[in-house]
């Protein structure tokens, strides 16, 4: 197995339990942290992509992966901000027991 | 070498997938916040032996240093700890694993049929001032783009956690 190879497939593990983590839990932050940790499958595949590809020297795909991680950081605080604002008017997590967002 | 892989990455992709696996079953949603701080550290390892120096501290100071405190405050303040009140699973979660499976499977089964055998590739030599030249010169736009984004963001996410004003101010 080719590192490459090596690291894609340990990223599409992360990434596989983040999407499972995001359909099976019933918590609202819970989904949020399975689509955390989604992203950071793909920044782990765009950085082994940057490493292994045919231009490294170039920075591309490191780039990519440091504007993802700071777009990450901006959906956390609002999917964050979100769950606590839904939280304090229905004290509810529970995403069977959210029907409706409006007040 | 196991199976011609050095045994730091067998032993960092293992703590990785293992942290993600814990968030996903424990029951205790704190547990499940520090397992994955652990997926983060170890992904931050895999970056650091990817020679991605900057991205690998980027990830520890943003992931490690800020989303996880996020996550822990937003558990807490949520009286999310302990045992929950409800099921922790959805009533469909049978179909939700089957689905990530697949998903997993047919990633997978693409990374092992269509991957040419790369050859191995000296270590890039980039340093954090080369990182900061291309930021400033050729990726400056996108720079700004995400300062914006970051500052709508965060003023977003004050405004809507922010306590409602009382009802009869506004009628």
């Amino acid at each position: 197995m080719t590192p490459l190879a090596a690291f894609l497939i340990v990223a599409a593990l992360v990434f596989a339990i983040g999407l499972a983590i995001s359909l099976t839990r019933r918590n609202a932050i819970l989904v949020l942290i399975g689509i955390e940790l989604m992203l950071n499958a793909a920044n782990l595949n765009l950085i082994a992509f940057w490493r292994f590809g045919p231009h490294p020297e170039a920075l591309t795909g490191m780039m990519f992966a440091i504007f993802s991680i700071a777009v990450a950081a901006a959906e956390a605080a609002v999917g964050l901000g979100l769950a606590i604002a839904y939280h304090r008017s229905k004290k509810t997590t529970d995403l069977d027991a959210m029907t409706r967002m409006k007040g | 070498m196991i199976f011609g892989l050095s045994v730091v990455f067998v032993l960092t992709s293992i703590l990785t997938v293992a942290g993600a696996l814990a968030a996903a079953l424990l029951k205790n949603l704190v547990h499940c916040a520090l397992s994955l701080t652990v997926t983060f550290a170890g992904l931050a390892l895999l970056y650091l032996q990817l020679d991605a120096q900057f991205a690998g501290f980027s990830q520890i100071l943003v992931y490690i240093g800020a989303v996880a405190i996020l996550v822990v405050f937003a558990i807490l303040l949520t009286r999310g700890s302990g045992i929950p009140e409800y099921r922790s699973y959805s009533s469909s979660w049978l179909a939700g694993v089957a689905i990530a499976a697949g998903v997993f499977a047919l990633l997978a089964w693409a990374v092992v049929t269509s991957l040419p055998a790369s050859p191995a590739s000296a270590a890039p030599q980039v340093s954090v001032q080369q990182i900061g030249q291309a930021l400033m010169s050729g990726y400056v736009l996108p720079l700004e783009i995400v300062a914006v984004l970051l500052t709508v963001a965060l003023i977003g996410a004050v405004i809507v956690a922010m306590p409602e004003a009382s009802k009869g101010d506004a009628k």
